[in-house]
């Protein structure tokens, strides 16, 4: 809900656009060709990543550079079952290839897809939740949290390279075949796996809606803007951030199974640095603080960057350096942000404290500092 | 009792090269609360000015001054990053001050537009410098330990930059000032002190650090352009296990995570060290949630 808007009018425009949007992805099929129905159902797996991370950073006012190792995890789930199903009976062939002999009994249960898709999206929560009950309820937050998480991409990335014949390491899991016996690469199955994509959207984006929206949302925003008032009220902070993080793990590790299920591998350099910082990109150039902002600018920039990086891939790293640095100097409330101030003279502003995003606290140029003595 | 020796100074040379790093990024995250993500590339700076003084030694001048190349590549290294930090202070960070996570964004983009322009002109692939001669061989010590010249190098090149800093901020005029803007700026701005110059001249000092780092790098391995991304986020555990806004801290921090790597990387496997060594200071945390030295403050939010 990027805007809330006061009049009936614009409320019923604002329907029908997410109507008109909902609609166009359903038709894709029909006007796209099967590579780009498959470039843009990975833009979509990437937004429901977004949307998690927007949650916790655009709503709650926690930054995590370390999303790329709950998507991972996500996809590294789904990976394994695939390459089970793939295997028929038999070992992996990686484990045979570093000398394992017995499937380890850790992935003896990913041959069900039932407890696969499960704990595609119960471990990342569960490693968020251990992280945040580990560094919240001491008040660790800002930015010495986002130094947290970026070290837990870096050890996690160092651990599935190194534990080659458990994870296959560097080159990760790929070579599946089937899907509930069904070949991954036919057209009906590319298809359905689209669709479920664009439902699992849905269902996110309904999801974070219905938090967004109810006391727990106000309490987030409220911990973003103040925490410690917060905390005087007699909340616990930490509860809530807890709670928003594990949800934001967990949607990021949806987001890695459908992945993996569009692109057919995942390895280590999917959870690594860059990935993880990209999506944050996602939901800054989007306009953090709305939801429909982060699921626009994860589809836009992971759009531009295949379209970019097929043509000119040198020009893409810079296009993205400036990105970031127009994002947060220039743009801090996205491209959602843009389209209101353009609106601005036309449409009435909303007056309530989201439309503004983060800006509340951080955006004044001469905002207090502390004081560090 | 050698391989104990040898694993000491492995871990002792581990956390001069952390600190030496940490040191830039005390500076401009632990006193202005500037997270800089470029900071490696501050390295990579550097690193490539070392590569670059080495050609031209090599190429125009006589032979024998080869061995000379080094100081003047410190030097070097540390006015290029040092006048880029001034321009990045000037061009973008100081529009980012007091909101840290979007100085984190912004300078990520800015280290992002750095690597890649080190690719375009250098290339992709490593390269190597050629360390002046001095600095082979080793001390050996006893049968079986030799300390090489380069590790011992370096440790004395960290100690030289700890003690100038110590030096520069607690017993200089212009130190002085910069602690005080620190402490508290609007206090500062009205005594006169302009916190704008200080607030410029402090991120280049540190800017600078990081190329004497990135300079010291060229000897112990080859150098690309994301050599600094190796380092950077080791570096910032250091600062946040030291405490922010002491060099004892980060002193201590540096020798922590170091002595520890070594240790774990010794008894089990490099990739279990990392996790092993992330869970130490995770748990570490949960006692001084504010690191080993932290300055006291009785504002609610520092």
């Amino acid at each position: 809900m990027p805007v809330s808007p006061t009049t009936t009018r614009g409320r019923l425009w604002l329907l029908a656009g997410y109507g008109a949007a909902l609609l166009l992805l359903l038709a894709a099929p029909l006007y796209l060709s099967d590579f780009r129905l498959n470039l843009l159902a990975k833009c979509l797996a990437f937004a429901i990543a977004a949307l998690g991370l927007d949650l916790l950073w655009g709503y709650t006012g926690i930054l995590s550079l370390g999303h790329g190792v709950f998507f991972g995890l996500g996809g590294y789930a789904m990976a394994m079952h695939l390459k089970l199903e793939a295997s028929g009976g038999k070992l992996p062939d990686f484990m045979g290839w570093t000398g394992v002999a017995k499937l380890p009994w850790f992935w003896e249960p990913f041959r069900s897809f039932a407890f696969a898709a499960a704990m595609g999206i119960v471990l990342p929560a569960l490693l968020a939740l251990f992280l945040g009950f580990f560094t919240f309820r001491n008040r660790i937050r800002g930015v010495y949290f986002t130094i947290l998480t970026q070290a837990l991409v870096i050890i996690v990335f160092t651990l599935f390279v190194g534990q080659q014949k458990y994870t296959g390491g560097t080159n990760g899991l790929t070579g599946f075949a089937t899907l509930f016996g069904e070949p991954l690469k036919s057209p009906g199955m590319k298809t359905a796996l689209y669709f479920a994509t664009v439902a699992g959207l849905l269902a996110a984006f309904l999801l974070c809606r219905y938090l967004v929206k109810s006391r727990l949302g106000k309490v987030l925003r409220a911990i973003r803007d103040g925490e410690n008032r917060v905390r005087f009220l007699g909340f616990d902070p930490s509860l809530y951030q807890m709670a928003a993080f594990a949800v934001s793990a967990a949607l990021a590790g949806l987001a890695g199974m459908f992945f993996v299920l569009h692109v057919g591998i995942i390895s280590p350099s999917a959870m690594a640095i860059v990935p993880s910082v990209e999506m944050v990109l996602w939901v800054a150039i989007g306009g953090r603080g709305t939801l429909i902002g982060a699921v626009v600018g994860a589809v836009v920039l992971n759009e531009a960057k295949s379209g970019l990086s097929e043509s000119f891939p040198d020009m893409w790293t810079f296009f993205l350096g400036g990105l970031f640095i127009v994002a947060t100097v220039f743009l801090p409330g996205g491209l959602v942000g843009l389209v209101r101030q353009l609106a601005g003279p036309f449409g009435r502003r909303n007056p309530s404290h989201e439309q503004l995003g983060e800006s509340s606290g951080e955006q004044q140029p001469v905002a207090p500092r502390e004081h560090s003595g | 009792m050698a391989l104990w020796l040898t694993q000491l100074f492995n871990g002792l040379s581990v956390s001069s090269i952390l600190l030496l790093i940490a040191l830039g990024l005390a500076i401009t995250f632990g006193l202005m609360r500037v997270i800089n993500m470029a900071h490696g590339e501050f390295i990579m700076i550097g690193a490539y000015s070392a590569y670059l003084v080495q050609k031209i030694f090599q190429s125009s001048l006589p032979q024998g001054w080869f061995d000379a190349y080094y100081p003047l590549a410190l030097l070097l290294a540390f006015a290029l990053a040092f006048a880029i930090g001034l321009l990045l202070e000037t061009a973008l960070i100081r529009f980012l001050y007091g909101r840290p996570l979007d100085s984190l964004l912004a300078t990520w983009g800015v280290g992002l537009v750095l690597q890649q322009l080190a690719r375009t002109i250098f290339g992709a692939p490593n390269v190597g410098v050629t360390s002046p001669s001095w600095l082979d061989g080793g001390l050996r010590i006893m049968t079986g330990v030799v300390f090489p010249y380069k590790r011992l190098f370096i440790l004395a090149l960290v100690a030289l930059v700890l003690l100038a800093m110590y030096l520069y901020i607690y017993r200089s005029d212009a130190g002085r000032r910069m602690r005080a803007v620190m402490q508290n700026r609007d206090m500062a701005a009205c005594l006169g002190i302009s916190t704008r110059r200080v607030d410029a001249v402090t991120f280049a000092i540190g800017s600078g650090i990081a190329g004497v780092a990135g300079c010291a790098l060229t000897l112990i391995g080859p150098i690309g352009p994301t050599i600094g991304t190796n380092y950077i986020v080791d570096a910032f555990m250091v600062v946040v296990l030291g405490g922010v806004g002491k060099l004892i801290g980060t002193a201590a921090g540096a020798l922590g995570i170091g002595m520890l790597n070594t240790l774990f990387e010794w008894g089990s496997t490099a990739s279990l060290g990392k996790v092993l060594v992330f869970l130490c200071i995770v748990a570490f945390l949960q006692w001084k949630p504010m690191g080993l030295f932290a300055v006291r403050s009785r504002s609610l939010d520092g």
